[in-house]
């Protein structure tokens, strides 16, 4: 008897540590009373006696692994946008819903094609649901942009995708492959500058820097390897020298093989700079300690790289003094230079969720911005904005947007106009801005 | 007869034809240039010496945890595959003691010096006891049970302590370096025997032991103190089993569990026994690791565990001499693919061997020991 207690009560251990593990990241908006119906929206009374329908607008971010760091602060803002709509779109007509879903599994540590997948399937197949926000990876974008594209298309709007191959059909640029639009109409929208120019960016910055060698390390994502390979042909080009190019494990215990061998790959010396393409998640902090204790301070052999590594769980994960130095690149402004209704967002954001490191947050709040604006749109315009494909038009149509980044227009690829990139250092344990670069 | 001989003979075959494909064809696409490497060593043949200890370094880790896999599997047939995660906690536990005594800001030599002797005495006593406990709990109704039960039921324990680890990593009032970015993101481990070093001025405050020769040679006090401190564990293991009566109930009971029951033989304690040893290597473990890499992370068991499951396995699983050697092996070859091959193809040529490796030699290098099958 006391046996079976003591599994009973071991069971119930168990089950509550995991519920506590599971609440770390996802928040669901507080479900609404009213009837998700699916009358036709023509017929329906505009009267202000309530909302008649339900759109339901859902993120795909990963929210289990390093990454989480920056995909919170996304998700807050994200539910920041909807908090000032009121959660109601088109005058009260609908109610908004707002899921936040996690591509990434526990068992991978970061984004899993297989979460992904399913996400994208589970959006295609429910109707309510009128924009898809994501992803984080491009690896992921390119799972779900076909699935999507067949859906309606069902919209995709992501705040941190920057593979140039994913919006981009010049064949020329390293990183892009097949069309990923099996119905020929664009679904694919991103509120970030692509990788063709922060990789070119990021080659004429460490060139600035007074470096002529350069070591380029990926961690073989699509992302990853995208960025690195725009590094290279960039630096071919302006005369950089690239002793090596290579992929690197990103579950690796340690990299001081690696370093060693980097160490003498330049006439016996180690190159003037490290270009890494990679994301936090990819063991990025571990490859940073290894080179320091091979090559010593970031000072002597420079260490760069892009937007996935610009995230304080970067630093923390180094230590701060041999984070010390470190740059990364990301699309768009520092913070303190957003235009006014940036800095509105930043106030908001910080009165709610307290303070504001990450980069990513303030294209999460305007990713948001897009698909309401286009709901508002296909509502004015006396459209269906259940209609899927309506939207998707509408998101295509937005010009001269005035939102938190500043005033832009989507191209026909879904690509933004705003092309400034930004240089951070670390700085006694925080990322500070140091430039930014056209 | 003639049949039989002439089936080996085809075997023999096969298998040279699948070794000569893989070096020779896919050897290049892979890095294995031969010419290149060759050049490369003789530009500078000390590097190899130094691929050589950072190899060794690694394996050693590598193999202290295979011991707990190897025995487990030697005494009850199921892979443990929580074991990667215990070391992981091993890895959180050490790091939190130093934390707690205020090990990590001393400069006082002393002080770090016990603080590191006190997080190697309650990591290996709490994985150990963390380890029993996952027996206790989860394997050991399941003992007369099909096989894939304990196996299923082991998987799971593996996903529920790398929950813990996650929330662990959380707890910044507990360890403050572990910062705000949440449980998720790697966390550092501080390079205590640096501040050893630094605290007594000795080598000139410098861990690489060659710091202050003309050798561009890298033997740092952390390479010597992992290799020095898994020799010792792995020898004092072997002592144990070999000479101790605890040590040949174990084997006995490896043997044949009913016979060794029969014989007046503690099943339970003995594989309890197996288990507290298994996870407190895995807890000693853990200190090295964080010692030697300066990361506490709540995913790193996963990969360690897959090593040291290979390393088990490539040695001759059940096997403790086979899993130290398969431990020094796997380190070894990644280091060599690391920096004479592509890195990109490092898990490719490690698995690869796995596979050719057994593919000569099915029970591993140094044959299987377990139980014989009634």
């Amino acid at each position: 008897m006391s046996k079976r207690l003591f599994a009973v009560l071991s069971l119930l251990v168990i089950a509550s540590v995991l519920a506590a593990c599971g609440g770390g990241g996802a928040t669901e908006a507080p479900a609404t009373e009213a009837p998700a119906t699916e009358a036709p929206m023509t017929e329906a009374p505009a009267t202000e006696a309530g909302p008649v329908g339900t759109l339901k607008i859902v993120s795909s971010l990963p929210m289990t692994g390093s990454s989480l760091t920056q995909t919170q602060t996304i998700v807050n803002a994200m539910q920041l946008r909807l908090e000032q709509a009121n959660y109601s779109a088109c005058g009260g007509k609908y109610t908004l819903e707002y899921e936040a879903w996690d591509d990434a599994s526990a068992a991978l540590g970061k984004w899993d094609p297989a979460v992904e997948t399913e996400n994208a399937n589970k959006a295609a197949a429910d109707p309510a649901i009128v924009a898809y926000l994501g992803t984080f990876n491009s690896g992921a974008a390119k799972l779900s942009i076909p699935i999507l594209n067949a859906a309606g298309p069902l919209v995709m709007i992501s705040p941190a995708n920057t593979n140039p191959g994913l919006t981009k059909a010049d064949k020329d640029l390293p990183g892009v492959t097949d069309s990923y639009y099996p119905t020929g109409t664009r679904s694919y929208a991103r509120v970030v500058a692509a990788d063709d120019i922060q990789g070119k960016v990021a080659a004429n910055f460490v060139k600035s820097l007074g470096a002529t060698t350069v070591y380029i390390l990926d961690d073989q994502e699509l992302y990853g390897k995208g960025v690195a390979d725009v590094f290279e042909a960039t630096a071919k080009e302006i005369g950089l020298t690239v002793v090596g190019h290579e992929g690197i494990d990103p579950k690796a215990a340690d990299y001081k093989a690696l370093m060693t061998k980097i160490s003498t790959s330049n006439a016996g010396g180690p190159p003037d700079a490290i270009y890494v393409g990679m994301v936090v998640d990819n063991n990025a902090s571990q490859l940073l300690k290894d080179k320091v204790a091979i090559m010593g301070d970031n000072e002597t052999v420079k260490f760069v790289g892009p937007d996935g590594i610009q995230t304080q769980a970067f630093i923390d994960g180094a230590g701060a003094d041999v984070a010390e130095g470190v740059y990364a690149s990301v699309a768009g402004v520092p913070l303190s230079e957003l235009p006014d209704s940036g800095k509105q967002f930043v106030k908001d954001y910080e009165a709610k969720f307290g303070p504001l490191t990450e980069p990513y947050a303030v294209y999460g709040y305007e990713a948001m911005n897009v698909a309401l604006r286009a709901i508002e749109d296909v509502c004015a315009a006396g459209g269906d904005p259940t209609d899927r494909a309506a939207i998707n038009a509408a998101v295509f149509a937005i010009k001269d947007f005035a939102g938190a980044l500043g005033t832009w227009s989507f191209d026909a690829n879904g690509d933004t106009s705003l092309t400034d990139m930004t240089f951070y250092q670390v700085k006694g344990g925080k990322y500070e801005s140091v430039g930014t670069f056209k | 007869m003639e049949s039989i001989k002439k089936k080996i003979n085809l075997r023999r075959l096969g298998t040279l034809a699948i070794t000569l494909y893989i070096v020779f064809l896919i050897g290049p696409i892979a890095g294995l240039d031969v010419p290149a490497i060759a050049a490369a060593i003789k530009a500078n043949p000390l590097q190899l010496v130094q691929f050589l200890i950072i190899g060794i370094s690694n394996g050693a880790i590598i193999a202290i945890i295979a011991l707990g896999y190897t025995m487990v599997y030697g005494i009850i047939e199921l892979i443990n595959f929580a074991h990667g995660d215990v070391y992981m906690i091993g890895v959180f536990t050490s790091l939190t003691v130093l934390s707690v005594t205020g090990t990590l800001d001393s400069k006082d030599p002393v002080k770090i010096i016990l603080g590191l002797i006190l997080a190697l005495v309650i990591a290996v006593a709490f994985c150990a006891a963390l380890n029993a406990s996952i027996e206790r709990l989860a394997y050991r109704r399941l003992r007369n049970a099909p096989r894939l039960a304990p196996l299923i039921s082991a998987i799971g324990m593996s996903f529920i302590v790398e929950n813990v680890g996650l929330m662990w990593a959380a707890q910044a009032w507990l360890v403050p370096s572990f910062g705000t970015t949440g449980g998720a993101s790697q966390k550092v481990f501080p390079d205590m025997i640096g501040a050893l070093f630094k605290a007594t001025g000795f080598n000139g405050g410098d861990v690489n032991l060659f710091a202050s020769t003309d050798i561009a040679l890298r033997l740092t006090a952390k390479d010597v103190l992992v290799i020095v401190l898994a020799v010792a564990l792995m020898i004092g293991l072997y002592l144990f089993v070999q000479r101790t009566t605890l040590g040949k109930a174990m084997r006995a009971t490896a043997q044949n569990r009913d016979a060794a029951k029969m014989l007046g033989i503690n099943i339970d304690w003995v594989i309890t026994a197996t288990f507290l040893i298994g996870g407190g290597l895995a807890g000693a473990a853990g200190l090295m690791a964080g010692l030697y890499n300066n990361t506490a992370w709540w995913f790193m068991g996963f990969r360690a565990g897959l090593q040291s499951f290979t390393a088990a396995v490539l040695g001759g699983i059940g096997n403790i001499t086979g899993a130290m050697l398969g431990g020094f092996l796997i380190g070894l070859l990644a280091s060599f693919s690391d920096g004479y091959l592509n890195a990109r193809w490092t898990n490719a040529w490690v698995f690869a061997t796995l596979v050719l490796i057994l593919l000569f030699r099915p029970t591993g290098l140094l044959g299987e020991q377990t139980g014989q099958k009634a």
